[in-house]
């Protein structure tokens, strides 16, 4: 029987049941590869349940760096009886079964084609332990002892990060180093030689971080200078206020006073957080919201006099699968259409796409600039894939020169001075007109902030002359965000070509791992990430310098190809869409096999290796 | 009318406050609603209270939602800042206002419609936070600006102008704020500008979330026999619980009262709320009597008005989130950014 042998290079399925306590276990034995230097790729998969039902833990070693999702399992560790048929049935020909053999499973529960490897867990926890959670929660450190065992992991690595997790609660410590011994020594003793999968160590990590996308982006408005969030909680956004929270109690209390430099509300609904950002971006703080679609759907009409009343906001969307009652636990890049036009009456909203926890970060920190140098809403566009789970970046990095960009605001002194002010004048030709904050000067600069019905200098006006001189400037002032947005990062092939990929967000890392696959076959392809709408030049040029795009997605309809499609004008006939939606993060193997079809089906002959400059 | 400038020149031998300003500088816009609006009687009594309590007119931020009271913060304080928001969602942007800036005076206006129906939830929950501002309801109980439909506060058995007799159970505004933890509970009759300026001056002066209904009627949709909320009806079945003077300082203070009627209210600001009982047995801080006592005038088809509830040991929002002193909006980088030190040593935690 074909057995899988890899070094650095395989992916491990932890099949649990939610509430056992499997998380943190199973987090440590991620952490081990990176700990000895090799990219690891870890992804939750769970329901939308508190305890009792299936869950997911998946990690793909790879020491190559690819961190999206490989597709397929060589090892799972089935700790889960109700998910066991459909457990087994995942693992590749060849792969491995890990279980708990404490009870004798009929032949019929296994499968041909794959190697099993059974330990009495719960006998050698029934045996150690009399408490029940006790048996409960050291079974998922065992089963990582003697996976370390089995794999060759270091066993110092574990202990190490055991040590640092309890630092301070010795009493949790040693029983923990004890239990991993435990499942160390007995597979060293029981199970030598059963497993292919082999660790080594590398030096692919570097200085690389280890975090997730919501964590990230709550550091990086803490960064960004945030002082206000409202929010309502919805998975997958929790957890991002949340983080706010704690980053902001460790980090932005008041030395001398004790008191906060920051205020969180919890809001009622959606609505009400939109509209308390609103109130704090009009009033002068940088504000913002974390939300998902079903949220960001509630928020539709703020978003509106937002957008018309010219106020700073910026809104976080963790995307998920829609609708409300959808699948909240799952990943999708949905909601494009819904945010680039939010609201009724003509808008178009700023759009940033970050791809990993870096870019969350750095990008929630220029969300608030944004927001404030063009005074509107400004949308963060991550996603359940990026915001929940682990994902191995680039370090956070701040200049510590860099100031907030408060926009164009109008001080006291230059009222003072006589300068003239129309709250929507466009003074400077970039469509952004100036703004007062209120209390600012006892007798100029006030004005009354209302929708559409005003002219330049704020009066009541229904007057149609004044309503499209106001809605012109607006398309003038997006026209000025083109370049303030993150630019697109473009990779070309080696040789000059005609065909052309648009990607974004979470899709990056599986479409870099697909890249190479296909320079490797010499198949010629550029490549465009785009990381902001609207689109800057340098994507009108992409698009038209190329005769067919594919245009990869995670949502259905290709939302962002229709965003291309209706904004650059151009032929939808050479816009591809490549479409992955089942609420499972994009694969390369996806990717690969469709772009390959369609090279296929365009005709296009891959360039034989040698023959590329 | 807001076509017409209003004329800025002042008579010269007009007072002025302490702060410097005539009644005329907190003045705005000619208004655009029906003649005998009673929401203009309300903005003439903000801009009096405003007045009186010697506020720069600059300071504060007007805020309200949608409909006929909404467009009102146009027709007073012509030089604060207004923000005519989104309907039933005032509550949530005077949050987040209040929020950045915690030195402005926060007014919140708006109307039945848009309090107790669309926004009724945000209303709950402003109250339930205190925020610090003073939230006027403009209470009419039909919808004027789309001509005359009911609105949540109609009492059930009264007319429309078209007859037809409202069947749904009202809400009563006051009560409401009662149970949900407003700190400073009034009500008024625009028709009663006595009673309503030292109202609004208490509710302003009180920091807190203070909720002031004014029953305002419509003279368009809502003044004819069969309506409980008209003039004649209020006049005739208003009972005012208590009479209010407020003094911004103690030094003001120049009328004597004969002991026995009057309780003063002491106020951490230094100013002065003295009551006049006209309801010897009322206790204004008393919440589940004043719960109690609105219930019965109900029942009676009775409007009790005047100074219902007041918490003197009120906290507000920015009490509760232990905020710093100075604004939100007033930080720079140098108080918020923790700088790339600290990062350094996230990052290393995350390896």
């Amino acid at each position: 029987m074909k057995k899988i042998e890899a070094v650095n290079d395989f992916v491990v399925k932890f099949a649990n049941v939610n509430g056992s306590g499997s998380a943190s276990a199973n987090e440590l034995f991620a952490k081990s590869f990176i700990r000895m230097g090799i990219p690891v790729s870890p992804r939750n998969i769970f329901p939308s349940n508190i305890q009792g039902l299936p869950t997911w833990y998946e990690v793909r070693v790879t020491e190559k760096g690819y961190l999206g999702r490989r597709g397929g399992v060589d090892l799972m560790v089935a700790m889960n009886p109700q998910t066991w048929t459909a457990d087994v049935k995942e693992i590749e020909p060849g792969g491995y079964l890990f279980y708990d053999n404490t009870k004798p499973m009929p032949q019929s529960r296994f499968r041909e084609d794959i190697h099993v490897i059974g330990i009495p867990l719960t006998e050698i926890c029934n045996s150690t332990y009399t408490d029940a959670r006790e048996r409960q929660l050291f079974k998922n450190i065992i089963y990582v002892g003697a996976l370390a065992a089995l794999m060759d992991i270091e066993p110092e690595a574990i202990t190490e990060l055991i040590g640092e997790q309890y630092k301070g609660k010795e009493k949790l410590l040693k029983p923990n180093v004890n239990a991993f011994q435990m499942g160390y020594n007995y597979a060293q003793e029981k199970l030598d030689g059963q497993l292919g999968l082999k660790v080594r160590r590398a030096d692919n990590v570097g200085n690389k971080i280890l975090v997730d996308g919501n964590s990230a982006a709550a550091l990086g408005c803490v960064y960004g200078g945030a002082s206000v969030c409202a929010w309502y909680p919805i998975t997958p956004s929790s957890s991002l206020a949340e983080s706010f929270q704690k980053y902001c109690q460790r980090l932005r209390v008041d030395k001398e006073s004790g008191r906060n430099k920051f205020a969180i509300v919890q809001a009622e609904d959606e609505l009400a957080s939109i509209g308390m950002v609103t109130g704090a971006g009009w009033n002068g703080a940088r504000a913002f919201t974390a939300t998902s679609g079903p949220g960001i759907s509630l928020m539709q009409e703020f978003i509106g006099l937002a957008y018309f009343a010219e106020i700073p906001v910026t809104i976080i969307d963790v995307q998920r699968g829609g609708p409300s009652t959808g699948m909240p636990t799952r990943t999708q890049q949905s909601d494009v259409l819904l945010c680039a036009y939010a609201s009724h009456g003509d808008t178009k909203h700023v759009l940033l796409f970050p791809e990993d926890p870096n870019e969350c970060f750095e990008f929630a920190a220029t969300s608030l600039d944004l927001a404030n140098r063009l005074q509107t809403p400004v949308f963060l566009m991550t996603d359940l894939d990026i915001g929940m789970n682990t994902r191995l970046c680039e370090p956070f990095r701040w200049d510590d020169s860099r100031e907030y960009d408060r926009g164009k605001v109008m001080t006291a002194e230059e009222l003072e001075a006589g300068k003239d002010f129309g709250r929507y004048l466009d003074v400077d030709g970039d469509g952004i007109p100036y703004r007062t904050l209120p209390g600012t000067h006892p007798t100029k600069g006030s004005y009354f902030t209302r929708g559409t019905t005003k002219d330049r200098y704020a009066r009541y006006s229904e007057q149609g002359t004044d309503y499209v001189d106001n809605m012109r400037r607006l398309l003038r002032k997006f026209e000025s965000a083109k370049e303030m947005v993150p630019q697109p990062v473009v990779r070309r092939a080696k040789q000059k070509t005609k065909i052309g990929a648009v990607y974004y967000g979470s899709t990056s890392p599986s479409m870099t791992e697909a890249m190479d696959v296909l320079d490797e076959q010499g198949v010629m392809l550029d490549t465009i990430r785009i990381r902001a709408f609207p689109f800057s030049e340098a994507i009108v040029e992409f698009v038209s310098e190329h005769d067919q795009v594919f245009v990869i997605e995670q949502n259905r309809d290709a939302q962002l190809r229709s965003l291309l499609v209706n904004e650059l004008n151009v032929d939808p006939a050479k816009m591809m869409p490549v479409l992955h939606y089942d609420g499972t993060p994009i694969t390369a193997r996806f990717i690969l096999a469709e772009i390959s079809e369609r090279m296929r089906l365009l005709n296009v002959q891959p360039i034989k290796k040698g023959k590329a400059a | 009318m807001t076509y017409l400038a209003k004329p800025r020149l002042h008579h010269p031998t007009l007072p002025v406050n302490k702060v410097g300003y005539t009644r005329r500088d907190y003045e705005g816009k000619v208004s655009t609603l029906c003649a005998g609006c009673g929401h203009d009687s309300i903005s003439a009594a903000i801009i009096q209270a405003c007045w009186e309590l010697n506020i720069e007119p600059h300071r504060v931020a007007k805020l309200s939602g949608i409909g006929c009271s909404s467009k009102t913060p146009d027709y007073f304080l012509g030089n604060s800042h207004g923000f005519n928001s989104v309907h039933g969602r005032m509550p949530s942007v005077a949050t987040g206002a209040n929020l950045a800036n915690r030195d402005l005076v926060y007014l919140g206006v708006s109307g039945d419609g848009d309090s107790a129906s669309i926004g009724i939830g945000q209303f709950a929950h402003v109250m339930r936070r205190g925020v610090n501002m003073t939230y006027i309801v403009e209470n009419n109980g039909v919808y004027g600006l789309t001509k005359g439909q009911f609105s949540a506060t109609a009492d059930q058995g009264s007319k429309s102008k078209r007859g037809v007799v409202n069947s749904d159970s009202p809400i009563d505004m006051a009560s409401l704020a009662l149970l949900l933890g407003a700190t400073f509970v009034a009500r008024s009759f625009s028709g009663d500008k006595q009673q309503l300026v030292p109202l609004i001056m208490a509710a302003i002066a009180h920091p807190g979330a203070s909720f002031i209904d004014v029953i305002s009627p419509c003279v368009a949709f809502n003044n004819h026999p069969g309506s409980t909320k008209s003039y004649d009806y209020v006049r005739d079945h208003n009972d005012a619980v208590n009479r209010l003077d407020f003094w911004p300082s103690r030094d003001a203070i120049t009328v004597d009262y004969a002991q026995g009627d009057v309780i003063d209210v002491p106020q951490h600001d230094g100013s002065i709320m003295r009551l006049r009982k006209t309801h010897p047995e009322y206790d204004p801080t008393d919440r589940l009597k004043a719960m109690d006592m609105i219930g019965q005038h109900q029942a009676k088809g009775e409007v009790l008005t005047g100074l219902l509830y007041l918490n003197p040991d009120a906290e507000d929002l920015h009490a509760h989130l232990n905020t710093v002193n100075v604004s939100l909006n007033q930080l720079t980088a140098r108080e918020l950014c923790p700088g790339s030190d600290v990062l350094e040593k996230i990052n290393a935690s995350l390896r």
